[in-house]
């Protein structure tokens, strides 16, 4: 018997607001939970507990935002990717929504093995000149040892490469708003070591991921789910600055943002 | 009304699972802080996680909220790690949907369904802000009040409470409101409102009791103002077909316990387990229509989108006719196109029936099943009232095994009365046999033996008991390790005895046992569920500080004539159907269960004008479990039906 067909959609959705201190497995729990309540013909694994076939990108981080997060689902029969996303968002709790959905050609590599760097924009709490004179300094230093602890061993490890970008966006009530395209390749850092590279006086504040980006064969960057009308050349996608409205909106006290 | 967020937000990111504090679940009550309207903090004293599932507080929290003149939010107790921040920064007890502060709420009200809870009830309080003994609160502060299990005997807590609730809240929470409502309006006193809260049947007011001693013994709990009525009755829902709740199950963001849809099939339990108190304070028997029951699973799988529900009760398999019924479930799931829904029942019964539904239900994934045989020899279950024959558990051993199933979890009580070693040693002898039998299908068979120290709870035929010391609940721990080391497929987990002894100072304990409340509370014992946080130290230092003797108040046989911390409150249960039940135990005699044969007027039913309301006359198949009768062949027994049976229901609101 040949296996059901399967129909894999793509989906991109942000995670803002107070559900930013959900789980990575909380967030698995509640797409389950929301496919199911929608009764969208989700695919489900064989064997004795079969589970819907969603295929969760890069963790975020518990208390990280996120404006491009992404998840891949196998359907046994075509979906309507126009109404997908406004549905999705209304059985997702608020906070959750999801922005853009497109057909998966077959074979695609999964978002785990495509994704080579990641868009942040990472509030520094710290005394505004001291984090510029810091991002100079980070910009400018020919290795950046980093010592990190795995299972009880240190080991030091040079992060300068994973370091792509770094450009400053503003200052906020306790910092400076900075935006880094930070490596998730062989190498990595993470926002919070990227924030201690800086300095380790510095404080994390407000956390947002911006896009998730993957290396194509010919050099370009491309997202996971690219805009029809604005293919996705380096030069485009570096220039985006963040206005301090932005800053602001990024506290709040409702569940949504 | 003030909101803690913008202090709280900021140091979420550096505490342990910070969802814990957001609130934001599906089915939470947005409804806006109004200094207008009565408002209820509904609390439950452990971590989010434990306390969200819980479906009394859901219950109460939906009825409050449907009121018009009324709104409640909800709030748990804080981890370690975040309460030393709140203390560190001033940030008080929240409610998770409005982080509103606890004291700006008419009413904390508290759950409270594990003895060992009762300092984080105190801490809760303290983290509001309030004043922890009711008598140093001022006018104007809010109300403490409690609820659930535990405060059948609320004397340990009774000088924090301003009122406590006995039985089912769907009725005297409304009620209460009713009062606070008219109270506010005539510009009431606290002590006025008090007062007039203890005219609400089933509500209590410690304050306006007091114990009388004479040493080391109570004499009585009485009045000490006109007002109070000489006995408080707990409350009953005589129909739960008219209290479909809750409509709006939580569906929590975070990983929390029991995580799964839960529809409550019935309340109350007439098996008549001697050692269980939810059994005896829960009669009379009230059963949800089946249809009910459906539509509520049917609508909370389309609104929750859970892929699992399970049927609630205390003995869900008598649930009459339960197989059509899990069968219905499973199919409307499947025609409804929601994905697999898996039913799960809380407890089987021990036999291959129960095992037969259990095949059913878990047509996939068969991993483990448990069965609560609850002592290991005969004798011993006819003197705990749980005639369950060898054969039977034999039976349904077999059956699971042969099933598929390659896990066996047997649970057991020690320290019960009149326990030889003998006794003891029977509980090894069965999980042998039960591995054996597994052997014979898989070698991979195994048998866990779950071994928990008895602690005597009030309102049941064993209240009279001296629990077994700490070290004599070791002592059996470690024959039955002995008795199991080279035993192959059996494993023996067991309940830490040190805090089986502090639970079993809090759960018989008069109104002196608070001030050990208090101390292990200041001496930072909370969270004394969580064996990371427990100190039995802590419990006994407290008791000699206060002159009171672990002996007197936990180890010693209760006699017939003494006073009970507990004689002014009622469960319906009269005190010499009781001590008739406890004498019965130790002749070694049965009790049947009154479903199903003529009533014994144990006055649960009697004392309040009600009866059981159950939609069969004949007793579930292969009856004789639990009953130690040959109720088998299914014929009618003179029990008046419920006005259920005509399968009526209120209907369900229209929930989205």
């Amino acid at each position: 018997m040949n296996p059901p067909a399967r129909f894999t959609v793509r989906v991109r959705f942000s995670k803002t607001g107070k559900i930013r201190f959900i789980s990575h497995r909380d967030m698995a729990r509640i797409v389950e939970r929301s496919i199911r309540k929608l009764r969208l013909p989700v695919s489900y694994s064989e064997g004795f507990s079969p589970r819907p076939r969603i295929s969760f990108g890069l963790a975020l981080t518990v208390a990280y935002e996120s404006e491009a997060e992404y998840l891949d689902i196998d359907f046994v029969t075509p979906v309507d990717l126009e109404e997908l996303p406004t549905r999705l968002t209304e059985a997702l709790p608020d906070g959750l929504s999801v922005e853009a959905a497109a057909h998966l050609e077959p074979g695609t590599a999964s978002l785990q093995e495509s994704i080579s760097c990641c868009r942040w924009i990472i509030e520094v709490l710290g005394d505004s000149a001291d984090v510029t004179a810091a991002v100079s300094d980070t910009l400018n230093a020919p290795e950046l040892p980093l010592e990190r602890e795995r299972k009880g061993k240190t080991t030091t490890v040079d992060v300068r490469p994973a370091i792509l970008e770094i450009e400053i966006a503003g200052p906020t009530d306790n910092g400076v708003q900075l935006v880094a395209l930070l490596s998730t390749d062989a190498l990595t850092i993470r926002p919070s070591e990227f924030i201690r590279v800086l300095s380790p006086e510095f404080g994390e504040g407000r956390i947002r991921r911006t896009h998730q980006f993957i290396q194509q064969d010919n050099g370009n960057r491309s997202e996971p789910i690219e805009a029809p009308d604005s293919p996705a050349a380096p030069h485009t996608l570096l220039t985006r600055s963040i206005a301090p409205s932005e800053a602001s909106a990024m506290s709040d006290e409702r569940c949504a943002s | 009304m003030t909101s803690v967020w913008p202090q709280l937000e900021p140091r979420l990111a550096h505490v342990q699972k910070p969802a814990r504090y957001i609130g934001c679940e599906d089915g939470a009550k947005a409804k806006a802080p109004d200094s207008s309207l009565i408002s209820w903090l509904f609390t439950y004293p452990d971590a989010y996680e434990i306390g969200l599932p819980n479906q009394g507080l859901q219950i109460l929290y939906e009825i409050i909220n449907e009121r018009a003149d009324a709104r409640a939010d909800r709030s748990y107790a804080p981890w370690s790690d975040l309460e030393a921040i709140m203390r560190e920064e001033n940030i008080p007890l929240f409610s998770v949907e409005h982080h509103t502060p606890a004291a700006e709420f008419d009413v904390l009200a508290f759950g409270v369904s594990a003895e060992l809870t009762y300092t984080n009830v105190v801490n809760c309080i303290d983290l509001a802000g309030l004043a922890v003994r009711a008598e140093d609160r001022q006018e104007g502060d809010t109300l403490v009040v409690a609820g659930g299990h535990c405060m059948f005997n609320p004397e340990p807590l009774a000088p924090f409470l301003d009122a406590v609730v006995l039985g089912d809240g769907e009725e005297p929470v409304g009620e209460m409101t009713d009062v606070l409502v008219a109270q506010r309006a005539l510009g009431a006193s606290r002590a006025e409102t008090l007062a007039a809260l203890a005219q609400v049947e089933g509500v209590y007011v410690p304050s306006l009791y007091a114990p009388v001693y004479d040493g080391p013994a109570l004499m009585g709990t009485a009045p000490i103002s006109d007002v109070a009525p000489r006995s408080v009755e707990k409350r009953t829902v005589a129909d739960l077909a008219e209290w479909p709740y809750p409509k709006e199950q939580l569906v929590p963001l975070t990983e929390v316990v029991h995580d799964r849809l839960n529809v409550e099939v019935f309340r109350g339990c007439t098996r008549g387990c001697r050692f269980c108190q939810a059994g005896m304070i829960t009669r009379p028997v009230r059963e949800r229509p089946a249809d009910q029951v459906r539509t509520m699973v049917q609508q909370g799988i389309e609104r929750t989108g859970y892929d699992e529900v399970s049927l609630t009760s205390l003995s869900t398999a008598d649930f009459s006719g339960i197989e059509p019924v899990v069968m219905g479930l499973m199919d409307d799931s499947e025609d409804a196109g929601c994905g697999p829904l898996s039913v799960s029942l809380p407890s089987l019964r021990v036999d291959a029936f129960g095992v037969g539904i259990a095949a059913q239900l878990q047509r996939a994934k068969r991993s483990g099943l448990t069965f609560a045989p609850e002592a290991g020899t005969w004798r011993m279950r006819q003197i705990i009232n749980k005639l369950i024959r060898e054969e039977d558990l034999y039976e349904a051993v077999d059956a699971a095994f042969s099933q598929g199933w390659q896990r066996v979890k047997l649970y057991f009580l020690i320290g019960l009365p009149s326990e030889t070693d003998e006794d003891t040693l029977g509980i090894a002898e069965l999980a042998t046999r039960c591995a054996e039998i597994g052997r014979t299908y898989t070698n991979r068979a195994t048998v866990t033996a779950s071994v928990g120290g008895f602690v005597p709870k009030p309102f049941t035929p064993f209240q009279w008991f001296g629990q077994n010391t700490a070290d004599e609940l070791q002592r059996k721990v470690n024959l039955l390790r002995d008795a199991t080391r080279k035993t192959k497929g059996v494993t023996i987990k067991w309940h830490d005895p040190s805090a089986t002894l502090a639970e079993g100072i809090l759960a018989r304990g008069d109104r002196r046992i608070a001030d050990v409340v208090e101390t292990v509370w200041r001496n930072g014992g909370v969270f004394q569920e969580w064996s990371e946080h427990f100190e039995l130290d802590r419990w006994v230092d407290a008791m000699a500080e206060h002159d009171l003797d672990l002996e007197w108040f936990t180890y010693r046989h209760r006699s017939e004539d003494e006073a009970l911390p507990w004689d002014h409150l009622s469960a319906g249960l009269h005190k010499d159907f009781l001590w008739d039940d406890w004498q019965d135990s130790l002749a070694e005699v049965g009790l049947p269960d009154c479903r199903w044969t003529p009533c014994y007027d144990c006055g649960a039913c009697t004392g309040y004008g009600i009866e059981h309301v159950v939609a069969s006359a004949v007793p579930p198949a292969g009856g004789s479990q639990g009953t130690g009768q040959d109720l088998s062949t299914g014929a009618a027994v003179p029990v008046t039906l419920g006005r259920r049976s005509e399968g009526a229901s209120a209907p369900l609101s229209a929930s989205s």
